[in-house]
């Protein structure tokens, strides 16, 4: 064989892998974008590079510079925890419901939680909007943090269901009538069986719950009145410029949640590993 | 929606023998009622009654006279207003979302096979790298694609010196926002089609080999159909938030030519006076399109797993 052959059969054989991994690039380009540019010596606005100042570590020395930034992430936080607090509970006692019950009324159930999925944001936002402005503002409640947070719970908890909702699906219903076989209570076969089971189904939905709420721009916008959330500051900010604190801060929650997620697979594996 | 359910869901574990999804066998309507009360209520109160209120503003008048002020009517004028006048931001919305959709599908089926079926010990890796971009807010990666695709940035200059971009710009035209479009909505279209790959027998596809189909037909014969319902799943979480997106097409479009949808929902809420009925008749035309044409996808496309 011929080198010439031998790179051809190597590519051939590998080409599916060096597509998806210029797909990955792809994926990271903004990223690194983002990270560049919050290094950026700038005067008026951080939309283009300014080739005269050298490269300043001023912005990560002061993320917090930037009237309001803080105030807008710590907001988005807040909002995401509360959110994954309660649409991880409420969508799981949903997906358990739905799962493991047969009652009247539960394709209802499944069209209820399917439909905020395939409602495009912007029609809940604007539903949302109308119902708090013309309907609970008569109840004193405003536009604002609460509103935020009630309309974040409700998209986060479709996700919340369909994710339990597949973990719950995939055990095998043998393992809870062994339990019962060996005497167990529904009770005791419940928290030792079956919740450990499905817990990192719940941990799932829960991480994708607040990432989706962290980064809503487009209902957050709808009913979130003078509150702003980290997304709402960056595009308000778009206009006269964004400070460079916020791709510090930006890249900042990337590398956490990266380091958060490596950390959970780490312990999951190794909490895995016995038991094999 | 199993398939779609995978998006979030951990491999591995206890699996059910068989792979599918086992009928309920509980009966036991007062705990089942018990478990779903509160969430239900949360989607009634939240999510029901947002949607009767905004119908019911959609078809509301306006006062002669006092703009702004509307009284309670079943007026379909808001509506013939949302189709005439912005029968071409439909249409862009639609188009857009549709070569998003495509575009994604293109990138994100290599991806996933590779995932899937070559990646070995480095699968954990990919899939951080596939959600991680997430956590960059999708604002700021958006404004990064600005950047990437200004006039002086590097894919525009080397386009122009090739004598390749006749308009010679990319941001402000209909490309940038598609670019927007296919970027944001990726992970959407990986994940899915990767859960459903990640669930196929290897050895299924193998046998394709064996039985003397070429790479081509293997693909088209055997691995596609096995992977439908998370190309089903992941077609639909692209397309959905692609049509109702404006975020793209404000921030990497132009002011005139290629506003969507969203963009006149979001203006006739927050900067026109009076805005409100024709913005809500347009969120409600949108919504009855984007679920008609689902349907019809779905029924055309659809396997027993989706629902």
């Amino acid at each position: 064989m011929t080198t010439g052959q031998r790179i051809r059969f190597w590519i051939s054989d590998h080409i599916v892998m060096l597509v998806a991994l210029f797909v990955l690039l792809y994926l990271f380009l903004p990223v690194a974008y983002t990270f560049a540019f919050s290094f950026n010596n700038y005067k008026k606005s951080n939309i283009s590079w300014n080739p005269e100042g050298s490269p300043t570590l001023d912005h990560w020395q002061n993320p917090c510079g930037p009237a309001g930034i803080c105030d807008a992430l710590t907001t988005s936080i807040t909002v995401g925890g509360i959110a994954t607090l309660v649409a991880t509970f409420l969508g799981t006692l949903l997906a358990f419901a739905l799962v493991r019950y047969r009652f009247k009324g539960r394709g209802v159930g499944n069209i209820l939680v399917f439909i905020p999925m395939a409602t495009p944001e912007i029609v809940l936002g604007a539903s949302l909007l109308t119902l708090f402005v013309q309907g609970f503002s008569q109840f004193g409640l405003k536009l604002g943090f609460w509103t935020i947070v009630l309309a974040h719970i409700m998209f986060c908890l479709s996700f919340v269901v369909v994710t339990v909702k597949a973990r719950l699906q995939s055990l095998d219903p043998r393992l809870e009538e062994a339990a019962a076989d060996l005497y167990a209570d529904s009770f005791s076969s419940f928290w030792k069986v079956t919740f450990p089971l499905v817990l990192p189904g719940i941990v799932s939905a829960a991480l994708l719950s607040f990432s989706l709420s962290f980064d809503d721009f487009i209902i957050t916008n709808f009913v979130s009145g003078d509150t702003s959330t980290f997304p709402k500051y960056v595009y308000v900010s778009y206009l006269r410029g964004i400070p460079a604190q916020a791709n510090v801060i930006g890249f900042s929650m990337f590398v956490i949640a990266v380091a958060l997620v490596v950390l959970g697979q780490v312990i999951g594996s190794r909490r895995r590993s016995p038991v094999k | 929606m199993s398939a779609l359910a995978h998006l979030g869901s951990t491999g591995g574990g206890a699996q059910a023998p068989g792979g599918a999804a086992p009928e309920p066998t509980k009966k036991g309507g007062f705990t089942a009622y018990l478990l779903l009360l509160p969430g239900v209520l949360w989607l009634l109160v939240f999510f029901v009654a947002p949607m009767v209120q905004l119908a019911a503003v959609s078809l509301q008048s306006q006062f002669p006279g006092y703009p702004g002020y509307y009284y309670r009517d079943v007026n379909f004028g808001s509506y013939l207003t949302a189709i005439t006048e912005y029968l071409p931001h439909f249409g862009r919305s639609l188009l857009f979302a549709g070569a998003a959709t495509l575009f994604a599908f293109v990138l994100a089926y290599p991806l996933a096979y590779a995932m899937a079926f070559k990646a070995g010990k480095w699968r954990g890796v990919m899939m951080i790298c596939v959600i991680a971009p997430f956590f960059t807010s999708f604002i700021l990666r958006t404004v990064a694609w600005r950047q990437i695709l200004a006039d002086e940035g590097p894919i525009a200059s080397t386009l122009r010196f090739l004598h390749l971009l006749p308009g010679g710009h990319i941001t402000e035209t209909w490309v940038a926002v598609v670019a927007g479009l296919t970027y944001n909505f990726l992970p959407f279209m990986v994940l899915p089609i990767y859960a459903s790959l990640e669930r196929a027998d290897p050895k299924i596809i193998e046998a394709g080999g064996d039985l003397y189909a070429n790479g081509l037909t293997t693909f088209r014969r055997v691995t596609l159909p096995m992977s439908m319902p998370g190309v089903l799943a992941g077609t639909l979480l692209t397309f959905i938030p692609a049509a109702g997106d404006y975020v793209n097409a404000e921030l990497l479009g132009s002011d005139t030519s290629t506003k969507m949808v969203g963009n006149v929902i979001e203006s006739q809420f927050f900067k026109v006076l009076g805005g409100f009925p024709v913005a809500a008749a347009l969120s409600f035309t949108l919504m009855a399109v984007i679920l008609a044409l689902v349907f019809l996808y779905v029924r055309r496309y659809g396997t027993e797993e989706l629902l």
